[in-house]
């Protein structure tokens, strides 16, 4: 599994999930730096993301929506605060109309992603902030709950087109 | 989905919506009890609190289990998420959203 450690804080409602990948972080980034890469990684197969708007450098934006299976579009938006190529990326991540303004009733959360070269690859370290409790809950009643067994069955397509 | 998620965040509203329900949730949580003991510290008939539960049940709140004659009911805390259980849900998301990630690179490797 490349998940190899997974830390809560229920305190500071923080959650950081650390991978491993068999890949260079250079490569790594480019999920991140490619729009049609981050899509294939961001939603569960259930719920595709699309993104639309993609800026990734400090103050820019990249901005998605994900269709549940009835259609429904649920908007989101990263605010970029910092970009090291290939090493770090910071975010606010907020929930977003149609239109791609920020939800300002809805509470948002701080991600830092950071990437690391390893002997056998990178090792990546995502680490989430929630403003509160109820953005936590929001995220996830937006549905995104359904991916796992979709996610499964989205792995057995991959290979089979391998 | 979003409709079974709304249908179940009303149920869960309308079971909590009412006094005694509220009151039969605190009291079950943990240990449970049985049917016949909780409706013995209620001013009304058995079957009334006995319908009680049921609409507990049918929330999701309550679940029962015999033990002999008697019915236990037990509160299920899952509706009612807690951060732990959040943060553990979100959590499986990452780990499928990690897969993904893992799926994609390995992809290259295949296709080189």
């Amino acid at each position: 599994m490349p998940v190899i450690d997974t830390f809560h804080d229920e305190e500071t409602l923080t959650l950081t999930i650390v991978a491993e990948f068999a890949a260079p972080r250079e490569r790594v980034w480019e999920v991140y730096a490619d729009p049609r890469q981050l899509e294939q990684i961001w939603g569960p197969p259930t719920y595709p993301a699309t993104v639309v708007d993609h800026s990734l450098e400090p103050g820019g934006r990249v901005t998605y929506f994900m269709t549940s299976p009835e259609g429904e579009k649920f908007c989101g938006l990263w605010e970029l605060t910092a970009v090291d190529r290939s090493a770090r990326l910071e975010f606010r991540d907020y929930f977003a109309d149609e239109d791609f303004s920020v939800v300002e009733s809805m509470p948002g959360s701080s991600c830092i992603y950071r990437f690391e070269a390893t002997e056998t690859g990178t090792r990546a370290t995502y680490e989430s902030v929630f403003d509160s409790a109820e953005g936590l809950r929001t995220v996830l009643e937006m549905g995104v709950i359904e991916g796992s067994t979709g996610a499964i069955n989205q792995i057995d397509d991959l290979l089979a087109r391998q | 989905m979003k409709g079974l998620l709304d249908d179940e965040a009303d149920a869960l509203f309308q079971a909590l919506a009412d006094r005694t329900r509220r009151d039969i949730v605190r009291r079950v949580a943990g240990e449970g009890l049985s049917v016949t003991d909780l409706a013995a510290d209620y001013d009304m008939s058995f079957a009334a609190v006995q319908k009680h539960v049921a609409v507990l049940e049918r929330a999701g709140l309550v679940t029962k289990r015999r033990v002999g004659k008697q019915q236990i009911a037990h509160a299920e805390v899952g509706p009612l998420r807690t951060i732990r259980s959040m943060l553990a849900e979100l959590e499986d998301q990452w780990v499928d959203r990690v897969q993904r990630i893992d799926d994609l690179l390995s992809g290259d490797e295949q296709a080189g």
